[in-house]
C-alpha cells in the first residue's frame, strides 16, 4: 500500500514537472493519450545541424509527455527513404511516424491512417496550406499526412551572381533584389531563352550551368518546372496520356539547345552532384534548395559569398518552381497512434516550425502560409546579405512537381520512375528523334497507368 | 549411462534430424520467397486481384524491358567470359609458382572477392565519379582526355562489367587452381616424354581434366552475374538512359521504388526459366562426363 502511494506521489510530481516544462517550452497542451514509446523514421536533413535541432525538440516533447522517443534519420540518397518505407509497409512493422516526401504519400496511402482531425485543426487555427501540398496528401477525401516541420523545399535558380554579371551581363541582385522592390518588366524578361543565352556565356567561360539529366529526384524536379512553364504534361488531370503534344515537342527542342551548354557528366549525376558542382566553384548555376549554399558557407566560403537564389525562368505558359512537400504519416501498424497524433499536432505549431526554419538556415519552407509571418530567416541569411530572400517565393511563380497535373497516384509514379529525366536524356544524349522519344514515354506511361 | 530412444538409434532418422535446420533454412529463405514471388507475379498492381500471366504479357510489350533483357545477357556473357579467361590465366600463373610462395599470391588475388561488393563498388564509384573522377584526374595530368565512365552508355556498360570481372575473377581463379592441383603430375611427365609442348599439354591434358569444373563454375557464375544488383545500383542506378539496368535493378526500380510489386516480381522471375534450362543442360553434360570417366 505504502509503495503504491509513494509511486503515485512520484508519478504525480514527475507528471506535474513535465507538464510545467512543457508549458514553458511551448503552448502545447498534453492530452491524456500520450505515453509509452514512439519510433520516428525521419528524413536526414542536408543542412548541417538541422537534425540535431529537430532531435532536441522531439526528445524534449517526449520528456514533457512521458513518451520515450527514438529517432532514425534516414537519407534520401539512393532513395533509401522510399526503400525503408516500402520495407516497413510490407512487413507491417517499423516506425510509428514516418517522413513522406510528396510522391510517397500516394504510394503508401493504403498503409497510412487518416489524420483529418489533426490537419483540419491545424488549418483552422493556422490558416490555409499550399495548394500543391494539399494535392499530394489529401487523397480520396482524407488527409494521409500532416505537415512536417522540416524538409519541404523548392528548387529556385541558384546562381553565381558574380559570374552572371561578368560573363552574361545579368545583374541577378538587381533583377531579384533582397526586398520587395522588384521591377516586374525586368523580371518578365527572365525567361528560358535569356537563361539559355546566359548558360552559353557561362559555358564559354568554363563555368557551366548544370542540372541532372539522370534518374534522380533533383532531375525530375527541375524538369518538372521546365516542362510546366512550356505547358508540357505527360498525363493530364483526368489521367489521360497527352505526351504527343506540341508543348512537349517544344520543351524537348529547347532542352536539346540548352544541353549543349551543360557538362556531359549530368547524365550520371545524383542529388549531391549539382551541390558539389556549385560548391567546387566550377558551376555557374544549378536548380536546388539552399543546401549547396549552406554547405559552401562551411566548405568554400569564397563561393558562398557570390551565390544568389532567385526565381526560375519563365516559359510560354508561365513561371513555375518545383516544390516538394514533406509530410509525417502514421503507419496503420503503429502501436502508439494516440501519442503519434499528439506529436503531429505539436510539430505543426508555429514555434516548432520557426525553430526548424532557423536550424535549417532557411532550407525548409513552410507549407502553411501563415508560418512565413513568424520568421524572417530568408531575409536575414548571409553571406551575401539577402542570399535567400527570394527563396521564399515572392513573385509570380506557381508551384509544381514531377507528374503534375496528373492525379497524385499517377504523378507519384511518373516521379519515382524518373520518366522526365530519361525522356530528356533520350533526345539530348541518346540522339533519339523527338517523336521516338515521345513514343518511348507513351510506352512507359502505360506501365504507370496500368491497374 | 543413458540409452538413446529407439528412433534415434536408427541412422537414417538421425540424419534426417540433423538436416532439419538446413531444410528449415531452404524452406524459409529459398522456397518461401520463390513461391511468394510467383504468387505476387500473378496479382494486379494493387495486389487485390488474381490476373494470371497478365503481368508477363504486359512486360513483353515494354521497350525498356526488352532492353533490360538484352543488357542482362550482354553483361552476363561478357563478364563471365572475361572472368573465366582471367581466372584461368591467373590460376595457371600461380600454379607454376613453387608451393611455398603460392599462399601470399592466392591471398592477394582473393581480396576483391572477399570484400563486400557494395563497399568495393563504392571505391570504384569514387574512381569513376561523373564530375571528379580520380582516374580522369590522372588522365588529364598526362594530357589525356577525360573518359565519361558513368555518363555515356558504352563506358557505363564497360565500367559495370569491369567491376564485375574484378570482383568475380578470383572465384574462377580459386576453383581452377583447385582443379589444376587435382591433375596427376604423371600425365604431364608422360606427355613431355612423348614430346608434347605447353599448348599441347594444355589442350590435351589440362582442359579435358578440368572441363567439369569449368562447366560448373561457368553455370554458377552466369546465375550470380545475371542476378547482380549491387554493382549497378551503386555505380549507375541503371543509367544513363536505363542502359545499364539488369533484371534485378530494373525489378527494384519497378517494384520497390515505384510500388508495383507484382510487375517487379514478374521481372525478377523472368530469368528463372532461362537459368533453369541452362542449369539442366550444363549439369546433364557434367553428369555424363563424370559417368564416362567412372
Amino acid at each position: 500500500m505504502g509503495t503504491k502511494a509513494t509511486a503515485s506521489r512520484r508519478t504525480f510530481i514527475k507528471t506535474a514537472g513535465a507538464a510545467a516544462a512543457g508549458a514553458l517550452a511551448a503552448p502545447y497542451v498534453k492530452t491524456a493519450h500520450s505515453a509509452g514509446k514512439l519510433k520516428l523514421g525521419l528524413w536526414d536533413h542536408w543542412v548541417p545541424g538541422a537534425n540535431e535541432a529537430l532531435e532536441q525538440i522531439l526528445i524534449r516533447w517526449g520528456e514533457d509527455n512521458g513518451v520515450e522517443v527514438t529517432i532514425d534519420f534516414i537519407t534520401s540518397i539512393g532513395n533509401k527513404l522510399v526503400l525503408t518505407a516500402q520495407a516497413e509497409s510490407r512487413a507491417g512493422s517499423g516506425h510509428d511516424i514516418y517522413s513522406h516526401a510528396f510522391a510517397m504519400v500516394p504510394l503508401f496511402k493504403h498503409r497510412l491512417v487518416a489524420v483529418d482531425d489533426i490537419v483540419e485543426d491545424i488549418l483552422a487555427t493556422q490558416g490555409p496550406i499550399a495548394e500543391i501540398s494539399k494535392f499530394s496528401a489529401f487523397l480520396d477525401g482524407a488527409w494521409k499526412g500532416s505537415p512536417s516541420p522540416t524538409g519541404t523545399l523548392s528548387y529556385p535558380t541558384v546562381a553565381r551572381r558574380d559570374l552572371f554579371l561578368e560573363h552574361a551581363g545579368i545583374d541577378l541582385t538587381e533583377l531579384f533584389p533582397a526586398s520587395d522592390a522588384r521591377d516586374p518588366a525586368k523580371v518578365d524578361g527572365w525567361d528560358w531563352e535569356t537563361f539559355r543565352e546566359a548558360a552559353a556565356s557561362l559555358h564559354a567561360a568554363g563555368r557551366s550551368f548544370g542540372a541532372p539529366l539522370a534518374t534522380t529526384p533533383d532531375g525530375s524536379a527541375w524538369l518538372a518546372h521546365l516542362f510546366a512553364s512550356y505547358g508540357a504534361a505527360l498525363v493530364d488531370e483526368r489521367g489521360e496520356v497527352v505526351v504527343h503534344s506540341d508543348a512537349v515537342r517544344e520543351v524537348l527542342e529547347y532542352l536539346i539547345r540548352l544541353a549543349e551548354f551543360m557538362p556531359n557528366s549530368v547524365y550520371a549525376w545524383d542529388d549531391a552532384s549539382n551541390n558539389r558542382w556549385l560548391i567546387s566553384g566550377e558551376g555557374g548555376a544549378i536548380f536546388n534548395p539552399p543546401s549547396a549554399w549552406a554547405v559552401a558557407k562551411r566548405d568554400n566560403p569564397d563561393v558562398a559569398r557570390h551565390v544568389w537564389h532567385c526565381d526560375v525562368p519563365r516559359g510560354p505558359a508561365g513561371r513555375f518552381r518545383a516544390f516538394t512537400s514533406f509530410f509525417w504519416g502514421i503507419w496503420d501498424f503503429s502501436v502508439n497512434q494516440s501519442a503519434a497524433r499528439d506529436l503531429l499536432r505539436y510539430v505543426a505549431q508555429p514555434e516548432v516550425v520557426t525553430t526548424m526554419l532557423r536550424a535549417s538556415q532557411g532550407f525548409d519552407l513552410p507549407m502553411i502560409r501563415s508560418h512565413y509571418d513568424h520568421s524572417n530567416v530568408w531575409a536575414e541569411a548571409e553571406p551575401p546579405a539577402g542570399v535567400l530572400y527570394n527563396y521564399a517565393m515572392l513573385g509570380d511563380e506557381r508551384t509544381v512537381f514531377a507528374g503534375y497535373p496528373a492525379p497524385p497516384e499517377i504523378g507519384a509514379r511518373i516521379a519515382t520512375q524518373q520518366i522526365l529525366p530519361t525522356l530528356a536524356a533520350r533526345v539530348t544524349q541518346g540522339g533519339e528523334s523527338i517523336s521516338d522519344a515521345m513514343g518511348w514515354a507513351e510506352n512507359e506511361l502505360e506501365g504507370v497507368l496500368r491497374g | 549411462m543413458r540409452v538413446l530412444p529407439p528412433l534415434l538409434r536408427r541412422k537414417p532418422a538421425v540424419a534426417v534430424l540433423m538436416c532439419v535446420p538446413l531444410f528449415a533454412l531452404i524452406l524459409g529463405l529459398v522456397a518461401y520467397p520463390f513461391f511468394h514471388a510467383l504468387f505476387l507475379a500473378t496479382l494486379n498492381k494493387a495486389e487485390t486481384a488474381f490476373v494470371g500471366l497478365d503481368n508477363f504479357t504486359f512486360l513483353f510489350g515494354r521497350q525498356t524491358f526488352w532492353m533490360v533483357v538484352r543488357q542482362s545477357l550482354l553483361f552476363a556473357l561478357v563478364a563471365v567470359v572475361f572472368k573465366a579467361l582471367i581466372g584461368l590465366a591467373a590460376a595457371h600463373a600461380i600454379n607454376t609458382i613453387p608451393t611455398k610462395g603460392q599462399r601470399k599470391w592466392r591471398g592477394m588475388m582473393l581480396i576483391p572477392w572477399v570484400i563486400p561488393p557494395a563497399l568495393s563498388t563504392l571505391g570504384w564509384w569514387w574512381l569513376f565519379e561523373p564530375t571528379y573522377s580520380a582516374i580522369n584526374w590522372g588522365l588529364t595530368k598526362f594530357a589525356m582526355p577525360a573518359v565519361p565512365w558513368l555518363s555515356d552508355t558504352f563506358w557505363a556498360r564497360f565500367s559495370i562489367i569491369l567491376v564485375n570481372v574484378w570482383v568475380g575473377a578470383p572465384f574462377f581463379l580459386i576453383m581452377y587452381l583447385a582443379a589444376l592441383k587435382s591433375i596427376p603430375g604423371e600425365l604431364y611427365e608422360a606427355a613431355e616424354m612423348d614430346g608434347a609442348g605447353p599448348w599441347q599439354k594444355f589442350f590435351y591434358i589440362t582442359l579435358p581434366m578440368i572441363r567439369n569444373i569449368i562447366a560448373i563454375t561457368t553455370l554458377f557464375s552466369i546465375i550470380v552475374t545475371l542476378a547482380n544488383f549491387d554493382i549497378v545500383r551503386v555505380l549507375t542506378q541503371g543509367g544513363p538512359l536505363n542502359t545499364t539496368h539488369l533484371f534485378a535493378t530494373y525489378a527494384f526500380r519497378v517494384g520497390i521504388e515505384s510500388g508495383d510489386i507484382p510487375l517487379g516480381a514478374s521481372v525478377s522471375l523472368f530469368m528463372f526459366p532461362m537459368l533453369a534450362i541452362l542449369a539442366f543442360i550444363i549439369l546433364r553434360n557434367v553428369r555424363r562426363r563424370a559417368a564416362s570417366l567412372a
